[in-house]
């Protein structure tokens, strides 16, 4: 943390009342605690990147190329032709203004720019300017605007204050799509070298590694080794664990921060324990390490370029089909580009559960299954010995991570697997969750210490909708399914509602999982005591 | 200089919005559509016993029509609209169900579109069954000694709320620009203008409609007896119908073609193709094992080469 924050009661304390009609004045404060720092220039080399250098968004030199309006223009008009979705969305607006209180960074700053129609505007104005009749003519009048380096600074200040999380676009008479504008903005400013390290390194990882920590893999290994030692220690049980093993029938993948940072954790001891327990025939790869994809946050082809070796291995290893771990934008990229950019998948089957003999149909092209899928596939037959004392101590709600609810629609099955696994579990508000759920104010690349600022604000619907559980129910875990949300809401919690621990759905499960053979449970597998009770029910 | 307005104006109008429209709409078509990006707003098919929510989350194209109706029909996410309000004494975020806009938005609409239905008895002799029936179930309430339809009204009241609510929220005055205002002005003084006729300045209706088929016949004559008022009516017409495709009007087709509603969330279950897809430069697998191959070895990790 490189600054000091406000109070969470001064924080709060949001004027929505806009100063001035500045719309299109750009703004060129860079206020500290609401940006991140631009990409390392050896990183964008290393992927082939235009423009690597050093620049500062602070100072007034950004040290663009001679010709970067030019770039920036065909870059726009190249994109018009090859997506629908961006000319489309630049030409309905009516700005009705429905989307206007629906973005959590509005929500949480009060800056009227943060309205998606406004953040929409900083492009459309440029849209109108260049590629309209009447915006040529008419100019500001017809609300259109020069491209300048200060439009083009603003981009850069507003395009990384959007997560695109989508709510905007649920909410849209049109189903505008900020997602989609803020994508191309980030697309068009890639192509001047503009762009934030937090993206581009984890992406140069990926690409060298095989995940975005840059996990080499001997070092992979020995962290699979450690969850293997923790679990015994937990259960008494050795686990095995197949790596970059030919002929396994699954391959498994889940982002990396299951396998290196908390409470992510947890959830993995979580999947281990689970698929050890149904002898499943799988393996997980180190070449395919990651199941995140921070590409889909710089441009769609670098987020083909990473995704890439998903399928490969899957094929290298011979497997049937993938099975994927929790996580969110993973998700977006998995169900709604992957078989598109790196598909067929035509040398794999269809997946299909070998304990319950259920074929998920709902996977038939892309042949990989989300593992809620799977284990709610498998509690509904019975297959698993669960007892869901041991989560007793656990007060449970459940966050929507927004790419599994509002690009997939993945909303039942965590629920119904946390039903099972658990006995205290109570939703948030209703305006809060399932295709309204609030992103944590950190994904799409932005989570960074130097933005902490932003991200407070972005979390704070989600940290006062968890308030609101905390106080009525008792509320002291949020579950979720989404890497980034274990990694920010952590923080956007400490801050608004402390005293609220976030984990993940698997977790819950192997808190509550029965596995034959295991010692008494006498804590839970963040290694807490269990309840009273439920250490006597494991004796028994 | 009747026939100025009463006919070239309206001429002009009709061409510059069927050609103007047909170049949106070839200009959307010819954008391609990469990747399937349904919004979904609802549970998913997936496993047999999980209720899914086929309106909210079409798993296929039947389903999307449905969504797409309920969107452009009832203004289906309208109809989700909230209002959030911050309290910061209590460290609280509300959210209220707030329906005013879907509610102005609908009766704007719905009454522009009859009004438009009715006005069709001046282009058609004989009218229509359809069309007298409409009109009669439309003036059931006769408020003033003329007819006076209750869509007239209820769109009069709805366009001063649209104009209203740009004035008055800080919000969306911030986010109002002039072509906003002109709009919904411009479709304001059509309305009056032709509520005026009906009740203040009546006009010769059967010379009107005279002028009406000798225009739709390209056989234009402009009778005598017709109101300047009238003319104005038919030029404020003429310039929405002009600027029309050139605005946010074009939302009527744009929706149309809308992708993160037009699509069905059938992503895994069928492949769509992406017509510019091209090679991109990847990381292979054997690249990857000759940087780490010592380690891998090291490590207890299968390699392909020793």
């Amino acid at each position: 943390m490189t600054e000091e924050i406000a109070s969470r009661e001064e924080l709060i304390k949001i004027d929505y009342k806009p100063r001035k009609l500045d719309l299109f004045e750009p703004n060129l404060a860079f206020r500290k605690g609401t940006w991140s720092y631009p990409a390392n220039p050896k990183r964008m080399e290393h992927l082939g990147l235009p423009f690597p250098r050093e620049w500062n968004p602070t100072e007034a030199d950004w040290k663009l190329p001679p010709n970067w309006k030019e770039i920036i223009l065909k870059g726009m008009e190249e994109r018009l032709k090859r997506y629908r979705s961006l000319r489309v969305f630049l030409d309905i607006c009516v700005r009705c203004g429905a989307c206007a209180d629906k973005c959590h960074f509005y929500i949480g700053s009060g800056d009227p720019k943060n309205m998606p129609v406004a953040r929409t505007e900083l492009m459309r104005s440029v849209y109108r300017r260049y590629f309209t009749t009447g915006g040529k003519l008419l100019g500001r009048a017809a609300g259109a605007r020069d491209l300048t380096e200060d439009v083009l600074k603003e981009w850069f200040y507003y395009y990384y204050q959007c997560t695109e999380c989508r709510r905007c676009s649920v909410f849209c008479p049109y189903g505008i799509d900020t997602c989609e504008i803020t994508m191309m903005g980030r697309e068009l400013l890639n192509l001047v070298g503009i762009n934030i390290n937090w993206i581009i390194e984890p992406a140069s990882n990926c690409f060298r590694t095989g995940n975005h920590l840059g996990i080499q893999p001997h070092a992979f290994a020995d962290t699979i080794g450690f969850a293997i030692d923790e679990i015994k220690e937990i259960t008494g049980i050795t686990v095995d664990v197949p790596l970059n093993r030919k002929g396994a029938e699954i391959l498994f993948v889940t982002p990396s921060a299951d396998y290196f940072a908390q409470p992510h954790w947890f959830t993995f001891l979580g999947y281990l324990m689970l698929f050890h327990e149904l002898g499943l025939d799988y393996t997980m790869s180190s070449y395919a390490s990651e199941g995140g994809n921070f590409g889909l946050f710089h441009s769609a082809e670098m987020m083909k370029r990473l995704n890439n070796k998903i399928y490969a291995e899957a094929k290298r290893l011979g497997v049937k089909w993938i099975l994927g771990g929790e996580c969110g934008h993973m998700w977006r990229v998995i169900h709604q580009y992957m078989d598109t950019i790196n598909g067929p998948a035509d040398f794999l089957e269809v997946p299909k559960s070998p304990i319950t003999g259920t074929v998920f149909e709902n996977a038939k092209s892309t042949k990989m299954t989300h593992i809620s899928e799977f284990t709610a596939d498998l509690i509904y037959h019975n297959k698993l010995k669960l007892d869901p004392s041991r989560n007793d101590h656990w007060v449970v709600t459940f966050h929507d991570s927004c790419n599994p609810a509002r690009a997939m629609g993945l909303l039942e099955e965590p629920r119904y697997i946390l039903k099972k696994v658990c006995n205290n579990f109570y939703e948030m508000p209703e305006n809060t969750i399932r295709e309204k759920t609030f992103c944590c104010g950190s994904g799409a690349g932005i989570g960074t210490d130097e933005n902490l600022e932003m991200r407070l604000r972005g979390g704070l619907p989600r940290a006062n909708a968890v308030k609101y559980v905390h106080e009525k129910h008792g509320v002291n875990i949020v579950t979720c399914m989404c890497a980034i949300d274990k990694a920010n809401i952590p923080t956007v919690l400490k801050y608004w509602v402390p005293g609220v621990e976030v984990g993940g759905v698997h977790e819950m499960v192997a808190n509550a999982l029965i596995m034959k053979g295991e010692k008494p449970r006498v804590t839970d597998v963040r290694g807490q005591p269990l309840k009273a009770k439920a250490a006597e029910g494991g004796q028994k | 200089m009747n026939t100025l307005f009463g006919v070239i104006l309206p001429y002009c109008g009709i061409a510059i919005f069927i050609l103007g429209m047909l170049y949106r709409v070839i200009m959307w078509g010819r954008s391609a559509v990469p990747f399937r990006i349904p919004t979904t707003c609802g549970q998913e098919k997936s496993l047999p016993w999980i209720k899914a929510n086929p309106l909210e989350n079409p798993p296929n194209n039947r389903f999307v029509i449905v969504r797409m109706l309920l969107e452009i029909l009832l203004f289906r996410s309208l109809w989700r609209n909230t209002r959030s309000e911050v309290k910061p004494e209590k460290q609280k975020l509300i959210y209220s169900s707030n329906k005013f806009l879907w509610l102005f938005g609908l009766l704007f609409h719905w009454s522009l579109l009859i009004i438009l239905v009715r006005h069709l008895r001046l282009f058609m002799e004989p009218v229509p069954w359809a069309i007298k029936t409409l009109e009669d179930l439309d003036g059931a309430f006769d408020i003033v000694i003329n007819t006076l339809f209750l869509t007239d009204i209820v769109i009069l009241l709805a366009l001063t709320y649209l104009l209203l609510r740009r004035i008055v929220f800080p919000q969306i005055r911030y986010i109002s620009l002039p072509a906003d205002y002109f709009a919904v002005i411009l479709i304001l003084s059509i309305a009056v203008t032709g509520v005026c006729l009906r009740i203040f300045y009546h006009t010769d209706v059967v010379a009107v409609k005279e002028l009406a088929m000798s225009v739709l016949r390209f056989d234009p004559e402009v009778p005598g007896g017709i109101s300047w008022l009238f003319f104005l009516h038919v030029t404020l017409v003429s310039v929405l119908l002009a600027y029309f495709p050139f605005s946010k009007m074009v939302h009527m087709g744009g929706i149309f073609f809308s992708p993160t509603r037009n699509l069905a969330n059938n992503n895994r279950m069928k492949r769509h193709i992406n017509p510019w897809d091209y090679p991109v430069k990847v990381h292979p697998y054997h690249e990857y094992e000759d940087e780490f191959r010592k380690f891998m070895k090291g490590a207890g990790l299968p390699v392909e080469k020793e």
